[in-house]
């Protein structure tokens, strides 16, 4: 165990002390030998994929749950002797809000506010305050579970904030927040950094990390690095490039190049393939790769999933053998999935509105939007877990409508959330896969042994899914997605929260099956996820607001600069310009 | 293509390895069977024993002493508390030290000799008005019993008032020597356990089909799993088909043990048709597991499904005959309680088991329950349907 004393002055600063924190579960180690300081006034970022110990690291901290091992001071207390004192010091905002659906907002803040035991007169100052902070005022009658997400995290941070705490824990506030609320929490937590808190942001998203004044990566109940983002990203100069549009096709160009000895990292952006360079490796070998798919490696800034990449010692390779053992996808048709005039209504809301698109085989195709604009909706009448109020949605030309079993036995879902089935091993959970879509035998055998194969599930066979680690999990999600060898793949929001080693292989899986000829549909809130897809459709108020490449839509909404804004600038810049058309006051509200 | 095709097969055995693999299902379908078994046959019985009651012999003669020494050799007395003055005996009732207590006169033995009419008191705690009422049952018999085997002519009784406080009764004429003799058909010796035990097998058998299906959905909803069977080729009528066959399973061996249990365990007669019974049993299980799928399709979580389970299941038990009599329930409720299966099916139940139910009868009962059961998996259909909508 390393006990690092803290010198004098930099104790002054220090709203959180953490020395040699262990925290085990069991058999399990959560969080080993941890040791980190989160200085007042400033925004740490808590960064690393889902199981990394975010969580729990954040409940120590809120005095919620008492160290193994190791001490944990904020504000110069204990957090295991003097427990008691820390929920007057702290603000705590879980992942799952803390809020009362069927009250409405003011009736939360109140309810939060007696529970803070404040007197009257503090209390009408403080919501008229924090309801301008967080622009809810107009919305204090609705009820809680009424509220978009995005505004459900902005009532949550109030009730967290009604107490004026020093030290603001914020669990995971990005999740399920669209780009536009994600903004404006963003500024309102750099109000309250400015004002002196100590603001800890927890994530998943590597992005997120580089808007932080200093970031702590966890991995595995480790800290990978400790110190500002760009401390990170600095080790990664002139080890990052990017080879814009090249020949024949970017993901084949980004298979091969993964497949190079000095490349460890690679992804898509838009027509572009991104690599990053081993250390010390020798730019020579990527130029001339990069000259003989008719392109040139261009020099990019790196960024801090770079570095985390790198800190994990790099990507996986490029080949996917699971693409590899796969036929070439034949279909009668080009068109693989088809919608036209989409609608569905509930009740008197209408979800979808007369949406249509033409998704062509062996295309990836992205559909985007902030939460309650419909394309969960659209994605689950694609595939058919909701009937149409009106408008036809067809996979492989099958109609969903009147041909339902057979046009699903043409499509793998793979959802968010996994769903497997926790009470049957993982072989059984693939035999019942096999099954359903109507593998039998030897067939059914020697796929299922494939399947063990490609995605090295041999040593879990026995064990239930939900023991896996997350990237296992994801993998065998993804084997009973493909199992049939569906030419039509619906994933919906597959890699939030993973890892990104394991997000890059699924990616080199998803990929590879492209190259023979698959087709994918992916709902993403991931922006990096939108890179990948050939065309995205952006889904705003029921409709789709725009649908083309997405270097494309970046160009539109670039508005002539010669730098391409990111995915995510684009997507709150087409968002603000419908708003602007139809309204010219609401979009200053949401703005 | 063979017959289970894989697709029903593969989610045949994944909802048999979904009942099996979970602990806590596992437990629901073996513990409470066998405590229910054990709790209804031994412990919840409406005989009598092990019973305190409380003597105050005042006579000195041969008949008040005879009267004591069968009480005190009966098999329901455990203890006889002795007392020797009024004021004792209601001290005793009212501290419920003794269930019901006997004042035997000074005059009891005289007036038995002098061949007139003798009389004892019995005061009975009418606080526990069923068990003081079997009691009197009791004691009147053994009462009879003394009269039978005295060689002189029967006693007479008169009427005196009852104490007060305590609830008083007094001891009725003893039987009649040429009065009628009570003889109960199927079941002479009114054994209890015999009417328990066939009918616990109906009870137990609904909750663990009621449960095992109502699980079933909630729990894929609450995991997520619903959806991936939803988008999968399955069609609602599989899902539905596939749901039941665990159930089915379960519910027939349960049915299956619980008459073993009766006739080899607990030496209850089986009259019927054991072929009748079990295809009634088969249709009895059908008709719940429609009732089961239709909670769990309108549940979310599994805590609600078994929420529901109750709420459907503990109302269906007492108004199906098992607690009281259907015939002594209102008109509506008596409507009411013929769609209820496992009415219809402990009638069944106990008349194969006491009385060899003829198959008409059986079929007058059976077909209610295929008409339930058609209704509710067309309704549980339906619903899973819905869900696609």
């Amino acid at each position: 165990m390393s006990v690092t004393a803290a010198s004098p002055e930099a104790a002054h600063t220090a709203a959180i002390e953490i020395i040699g924190l262990t925290k085990r579960f069991g058999a399990v180690d959560a969080l080993r030998d941890l040791t980190a300081r989160i200085e007042a006034g400033r925004l740490t970022g808590l960064v690393g994929p889902d199981g990394a110990g975010k969580t729990t690291l954040m409940r120590l901290m809120a005095g919620l749950m008492r160290p193994s091992a190791g001490t944990i001071r904020v504000l110069g207390h204990d957090t295991a002797r003097d427990a008691g004192r820390i929920p007057a010091l702290t603000g705590y905002m879980p992942q799952r809000f803390g809020l009362y659906e069927d009250l409405t907002v003011i009736e939360n803040l109140r309810l939060y506010a007696r529970l803070r035991a404040l007197g009257r007169t503090e209390l009408t100052a403080g919501f008229d305050r924090l309801l301008t902070f967080t622009r809810l005022g107009p919305f204090t009658a609705r009820l809680a579970g009424r509220l978009s997400g995005g505004m459900k995290q902005k009532l949550g941070l109030a009730c967290a904030l009604m107490a004026e705490p020093r030290v603001l824990l914020l669990d995971e506030p990005g999740v399920g927040v669209d780009p536009v609320s994600r903004q404006d929490l963003w500024r309102m937590v750099n109000a309250l950094t400015a004002d002196g808190v100590a603001v800890v942001w927890a994530t998943a998203y590597l992005d997120e990390a580089e808007r932080c004044d200093t970031v702590i990566l966890l991995n595995a109940g480790q800290v990978q690095f400790s110190g500002p983002p760009d401390e990170l990203t600095a080790t990664l100069a002139d080890r990052s490039f990017r080879l814009p549009q090249p020949r024949p096709d970017r993901r084949l160009v980004l298979s091969r190049a993964l497949d190079l000895p000095s490349v460890c990292d690679g992804v898509i952006q838009g027509e572009a393939v991104r690599v990053v360079l081993r250390q010390g490796a020798d730019r020579q070998e990527i130029d001339t790769f990069a000259e003989s798919v008719g392109t040139a490696a261009v020099p990019v800034p790196p960024r801090f999933e770079d570095g985390f990449v790198d800190l994990l010692g790099g990507g996986p390779g490029g080949t996917s053998v699971l693409a590899e053992r796969m036929a070439p996808v034949s279909l009668a048709g080009e068109l693989a999935v088809e919608c036209r005039a989409l609608t569905r209504r509930f009740g008197e809301f209408t979800a979808t509105d007369r949406v249509s698109f033409q998704v062509a085989k062996g295309e990836i195709f992205g559909l985007l939007g902030p939460n309650g604009a419909g394309k969960s909706t659209t994605f689950k009448m694609l595939c058919g877990l909701l009937k149409p109020t009106a408008g036809e949605a067809l996979v492989t030309g099958l109609n969903l409508r009147t041909a339902a079993s057979a046009a699903k036995s043409r499509l793998g879902y793979m959802a968010q959330k996994f769903s497997l089935y926790g009470l049957l091993s993982v072989r059984q959970n693939l035999e019942f896969s096999a099954g359903v879509y109507g593998l039998d035998g030897a067939a059914k055998h020697t796929r299922i042994e494939e399947m063990i194969e490609i995605f090295h599930l041999q040593a879990y066979l026995k064990s239930s899914p939900d023991e896996l680690p997350l990237g296992y999990r994801q993998r065998l999600a993804l084997a009973c997605a493909v199992m049939h060898e569906p030419p039509v793949l619906f994933l919906d929001e597959p890699t939030s929260g993973v890892d990104p080693i394991t997000r890059r292989e699924f990616w080199t899986h998803i990929n590879g099956m492209v190259r023979k000829g698959v087709t994918v549909l992916v709902t993403t809130h991931f922006m990096d996820e939108a890179e990948y897809c050939d065309r995205v459709a952006l889904m705003y108020r029921a409709r789709v607001i725009a649908l083309d490449a997405p270097d494309a839509l970046k160009r539109e909404a670039s508005a002539g600069d010669s730098e391409l804004p990111t995915m995510e600038n684009t997507f709150i810049h087409l968002i603000e310009a419908i708003d602007a058309a139809d309204n010219a006051p609401a979009a200053q509200e949401v703005a | 293509m063979s017959w289970p095709s894989p697709r029903i097969r593969a989610q045949i055995v994944k909802e048999l390895l979904s009942v099996w693999r979970d602990p806590k299902s596992r437990f629901l379908l073996i513990g409470p069977p066998i405590f229910q078994l054990l709790i209804f046959s031994f412990a919840a019985t409406l005989e009598l024993r092990n019973v305190a009651v409380g003597v105050c012999n005042r006579d000195n003669g041969r008949w008040g002493h005879e009267l004591v020494s069968r009480l005190g050799a009966a098999a329901f007395v455990r203890h006889l508390r002795p007392a020797h003055s009024a004021a004792e005996i209601r001290d005793m009732l009212d501290r419920r030290l003794v269930l019901a207590a006997i004042d035997i006169p000074e005059t009891f033995s005289r007036d038995l000799v002098a061949l007139r009419p003798a009389s004892v008191q019995v005061i009975l705690d009418g606080r526990r008005a069923n068990s003081a009422q079997i009691l009197l049952g009791y004691l009147n018999a053994l009462v009879g019993g003394l009269n039978a085997d005295r060689t002189s002519p029967p006693a007479g009784n008169d009427s005196r008032l009852p104490l007060e406080g305590a609830g008083g009764e007094w001891l009725p004429p003893a039987a009649d020597r040429d009065g009628l003799a009570v003889r109960h058909w199927f079941n002479p010796n009114l054994i209890y356990r015999w009417f328990i035990v066939p009918s616990l097998g109906g009870v137990l058998v609904m909750f663990a089909t009621l449960l095992v299906t109502a699980l079933s959905i909630a729990r894929e909803r609450e995991l997520g799993t619903f959806d991936q069977l939803l988008v999968s080729p399955c069609t609602p009528t599989e899902i539905v088909l596939t749901k039941l066959v665990p159930a089915l399973l379960i519910g027939t061996v349960m049915g299956l043990v619980m008459a073993a249990a009766g006739v080899f365990g607990f030496g209850v007669p089986f009259t019927g048709s054991f072929p009748l019974l079990f295809c009634s049993l088969l249709l009895f299980i059908v008709s719940i597991v429609g009732i089961g799928l239709m909670i769990s399709s309108i549940c979310s979580t599994q805590q609600q499904a078994i929420l529901g389970t109750f709420a459907m299941g503990v109302p269906a038990v007492l108004m199906s005959g098992f607690a009281t009599p259907v015939e002594n329930m209102p008109q509506l409720l008596q409507g009411i309680a013929q769609i209820i299966p496992l009415t219809h099916y402990l009638i069944i139940l106990q008349g194969s088991f006491l009385k060899a139910l003829p198959a008409s009868e059986i079929l007058a009962h059976a077909w209610p329950m295929a008409a339930i059961a058609a209704v509710t998996l067309s309704a549980a259909t339906v619903f899973v349907r819905s869900k696609l909508q």
